[in-house]
């Protein structure tokens, strides 16, 4: 029996998940692997690794849709697009940093773990990106859904579900996306010395400006130093940053009025394209923590919660924090300990309303606590259900969400 | 349109189904007389109509799920129906089922500007919900051209887009949290005030689910700052290839305009009888281009659109000068359907997309078939997104014209699939598509489909007989194999 398989053509890949099906071998499903280690560790010994899927199929620019082979590396479809000034807008993350790997991101592990960057608050999530995908369930059936228009609501939605799922549900072998044009100009305005209240409130009420900021973070003072862009990591106090995309001269518009708005907060600073670029990848990346071994958190509030959570976490465990989508989004570090924090700041999100995940963790934490908050029993139930639906003797990525599922 | 058979038994226990449930939600709740049901028999598809069994109108999320789970128990059907506009027949009563409306669920709930996010109830309309924070200066982005009835829970169920979908969204981008009663009883809360969930993402398959996953009884919504100043282009064209050219051109340029709309030469006269709109009546097809944000970047912009359709070959280009004009180019497009009522006396939409570049291929296609068939079409088109509305204009009292006009509208539907696109944009499939659902998605497709409804209404209660041509019962899923890839739905027997 091999210990892994790499189809090459979908019958190919049919037969392996029947044959997985009818004797419930367990696969763990790869594109590139570079999240092996994000997440509960699969309960399998066999992988699944579906590099043959490996491609951009059909692009049309003024289409604004790209279908591609689900292993196809995210730099591949990025390089792409760039080459016709677009971009997948809602920034997928590239984890190589933080979680220590050279493997590149494939298209299908993106989607599987819907982790979008900054631009979420303006242009959604992965979720909101997959127009359609064609798939083989843990049935061993073939299905797709959706389709390579923008605009379709002819049956189920089921991309929303393959979106997030971890490759719990079904084998995606290609997807079709949604591409946007890349914004002509960028620039981002910084607050100095901000605390971490004040510049959650500073943040939102730069979101409730017309000024359609794409990007919202604050970082504090003591992580300053971590960035990449020498501009960035010798200023020696917190930062508080917005950024504006767009045609050249709006965006200069917009700059000078949040500079004048928030001018009399404290210092500002404007950062131009490359070092705004820099800047924003950085956050995405969460290059802050990537040169520790703590335990690292991704926590999603509303963003009002998100300075006030952290500091209900504070009385209980030393964590570092800092903020994106205008406090929404918490990156949480802490020692590893016995339990990463996992009950306390699961129980705080669950309070705030909201959820946490657990991002980097040596393997025998990530298999011991709730690495994803723990479900409602009404939802754990519609999960394990859903679950069956697609993949009824529970052979794709097994206990990668949750246990057994 | 053939539904599900009726289940005589419970039909002959009407009355006393009648009284338990105006035990849940009072007498005054339950309608079962003749006329008041008569006003529910049909939607905004109404050539499909169905008086149904009762009508039931709770109060709030409790009685929603008392009556949820008195029907579950005594195995009774259930149609969900917000405020009834819907295009598709999604809420076609059944002869043997209850009408759940949700339109005494109308309360806006709480609106969190820190959060920028609104919590209204169901049977709350798209437009009020940008009224209420307008003084704030926020709104709520999609808006179906029936906004200012449609209901927030009917929009969900329906996944609805609107004339700005294009740089914003429709629904399913715009949600942030629902209450869904389950047809058990159960009430789950999805989501919140956050973004994204953690596990499966139950948001994005509940909404556009066509009211058979659950009944929505609270809607969380994003709301955003409203954009400094709107534009809009009344742009002409001597062919529709022109205006196809330029539509390409615009998203070529890197140009996500807040809204991007053609409509033909029939559509222009109509509307501009209907409304004077002060549109051009010497071109062949119309643009209307609008442009939102800082004054800079809409000048701008609005200069780089003219200049393309101008490069593209346009004969007409105005730019509105005032909020007034502005609002009177979207009226003659708002209008459009108005306006094919008031030259024929019935009118058939179709909704289908297509990829933007196969525009001239599908419009000149469906002007053959007009031909053909003997049936004027005018088409009003979301040029932005693909999202062709043909309107077939037919007179329902001509006996076989009803039947030509359908016959008509799926053969401009499968060419839409034909050519690479899909088969509803953002009107649903209800009854009206569902039997042509085979030409987008293979049996297995629609198997992986309604094992998905299996898991949230097992017994197939909640809006049967919509979407699917043939309702398997869920254990048969279980073990159904799939022996071909195109299994050709009109010939396999439907309930």
């Amino acid at each position: 029996m091999p210990e892994s398989f790499a189809p090459q053509s979908i019958e190919e890949l049919i037969t392996i998940i029947n044959w997985a099906k009818s004797g419930v071998h367990p696969l763990e499903v790869l594109g590139g692997g570079s999240k092996r280690t994000l997440g509960r560790p699969v309960q399998s010994e066999m992988t699944l690794s579906l590099s043959a899927f490996d491609g951009i199929s059909e692009y049309q620019p003024e289409e604004l849709v790209l279908t591609a082979g689900a292993a196809t590396p995210l730099t591949d479809i990025e390089s792409e697009l760039l080459n016709n000034k677009q971009m997948l807008a809602f920034e997928p993350m590239k984890f190589g940093k933080l979680l220590s790997t050279n493997v590149s991101e494939t298209i299908g592990g993106v989607l599987a773990s819907n982790m979008s960057g900054p631009r979420r608050i303006k242009v959604g999530a992965a979720r909101d990106h997959l127009l359609g995908f064609h798939a083989v369930s843990g049935r061993g059936e073939a299905f797709k859904s959706g389709g390579k228009v923008v605009k379709n609501v002819t049956g189920y939605d089921l991309s929303k579900l393959m979106v997030g799922s971890w490759g719990t549900l079904a084998v995606l072998h290609e997807v079709s996306l949604r591409v946007l044009p890349a914004p002509e100009s960028i620039r981002t305005v910084l607050v100095f010395g901000l605390r971490e209240q004040q510049a959650i409130n500073v943040l939102g009420k730069a979101m409730a400006s017309p000024h359609d900021v794409s990007g919202a973070a604050h970082v504090p003072e003591n992580l300053i130093g971590s960035f990449s862009t020498s501009y960035i990591s010798k200023i020696g106090g917190s930062v508080t940053a917005l950024r504006l995309e767009g045609i050249k001269s709006s965006v200069e518009f917009r700059c000078r009025e949040l500079l004048s708005t928030l001018s009399v907060l404290g210092e500002v600073e404007e950062l131009h394209s490359h070092n705004s670029l820099q800047f924003w990848a950085d956050i995405r990346d969460v290059i802050p923590y990537s040169q520790c071994n703590r335990a690292i958190w991704r926590v999603s509030v509303p963003p009002s919660s998100g300075a006030r959570m952290v500091a209900d976490l504070r009385e209980h465990l030393a964590v570092d924090a800092y903020y994106d989508w205008a406090g929404g989004l918490v990156w949480l570090a802490l020692e590893v300990g016995e339990e990463a924090g996992a009950n306390v700041i699961h129980r705080s999100v669950i309070e705030h309303g909201g959820h946490s995940t657990l991002i980097r963790a040596p393997i025998n934490i990530r298999s011991a606590v709730s690495v994803f908050k723990p479900q409602t029993p009404a939802m754990l139930k519609l999960t394990e259900r859903l679950k069956e639906s697609f993949d009824k003797v529970g052979i794709l990525n097994p206990g990668r969400m949750y246990p057994g599922i | 349109m053939e539904m599900p058979p009726p289940d005589q038994s419970i039909i002959s226990q009407r009355l006393k189904i009648a009284s338990d449930l105006a035990g849940i939600v009072g007498e005054s709740n339950v309608m079962s007389d003749e006329v008041s049901l008569k006003t529910y028999e049909t939607d905004g598809l109404t050539a499909y109509r169905q008086i149904p069994m009762l009508v039931v109108l709770p109060e709030n999320t409790k009685e929603v799920s008392d009556v949820l789970s008195f029907c579950s128990k005594y195995g009774i059907k259930v149609v969900p129906r917000g405020s009834g506009t819907g295009l598709s027949g999604g809420a076609l009563p059944l002869e043997d089922g209850i009408t759940i409306g949700l339109g005494r669920l109308n309360q806006i709930l709480e609106i969190d500007f820190e959060n920028r996010c609104a919590t209204v109830q169901p049977g709350v309309s798209n437009l009020a919900i940008s009224q209420s924070m307008e003084s704030e200066g926020f709104y709520y982005a999609p808006d179906p051209s029936s906004q200012i009835v449609c209901s927030i829970g009917g929009n969900v169920a329906e996944n609805s887009g609107g004339v700005h979908s294009l740089k914003y969204g429709l629904t399913t981008n715009n949600l942030l949290g629902i209450e869904m009663v389950l047809m058990n009883g159960e009430v789950i809360s999805i989501g919140g005030k956050h973004f994204d969930s953690e596990g499966y993402d139950l948001l994005g398959i509940a909404t556009g689910s066509e009211g058979m996953l659950g009944i929505v009884t609270e809607v969380t919504v994003r709301i955003l700052p409203k954009p400094p100043i709107a534009k809009a282009l009344l742009i002409g064209f001597p062919d529709n290839d022109t205006a196809g050219r330029t539509v390409a051109g615009i998203i070529a340029a890197g140009i996500i305009p807040a809204g991007l709309e053609l409509m033909d030469k029939t559509a222009i006269h109509a509307s501009e009888k209907f409304c004077k709109a002060g549109y051009p009546l010497d071109v062949e097809s119309i643009l209307i281009c609008e442009l939102d944000g800082p004054e800079v970047e809409v000048q701008e912009l609005a200069l780089q659109v003219g200049n393309i359709a101008t490069a593209c070959g346009a004969t007409y280009s105005r730019i509105s000068e005032s909020e007034e004009e502005r609002q009177r180019f979207w009226l003659g497009r708002k209008s459009a359907f108005s306006a094919a009522g008031q030259v024929a006396p019935d009118y058939y939409v179709m909704d289908g997309t297509i990829p933007r570049g196969q525009l001239s291929k599908v419009l000149n296609r469906i002007a053959e078939l007009s031909e053909e068939y003997n049936l004027t079409v005018t088409n009003v088109f979301h040029a932005g997104d693909g999202n062709l509305h043909p309107l077939i204009l037919y007179d329902a009292n001509v006996p076989g014209e009803l039947e030509k006009t359908e016959e008509m509208g799926a053969k401009i539907l499968k060419l839409c699939v034909e050519v690479g696109g899909v088969l509803t944009g953002e009107h649903g499939v209800g009854v009206e598509k569902r039997d042509l659902i085979g030409e987008m998605f293979n049996e297995a497709d629609l198997k992986q489909q309604q094992r998905v409804k299996c898991v949230f209404d097992s017994q197939h209660l909640l809006n049967p007989g919509k979407v699917f041509p043939t309702l398997h019962r869920c254990a048969e899923l279980g073990r159904m194999h799939v022996h071909s890839d195109n299994v050709p739905f009109p010939d396999v027997p439907r309930f």
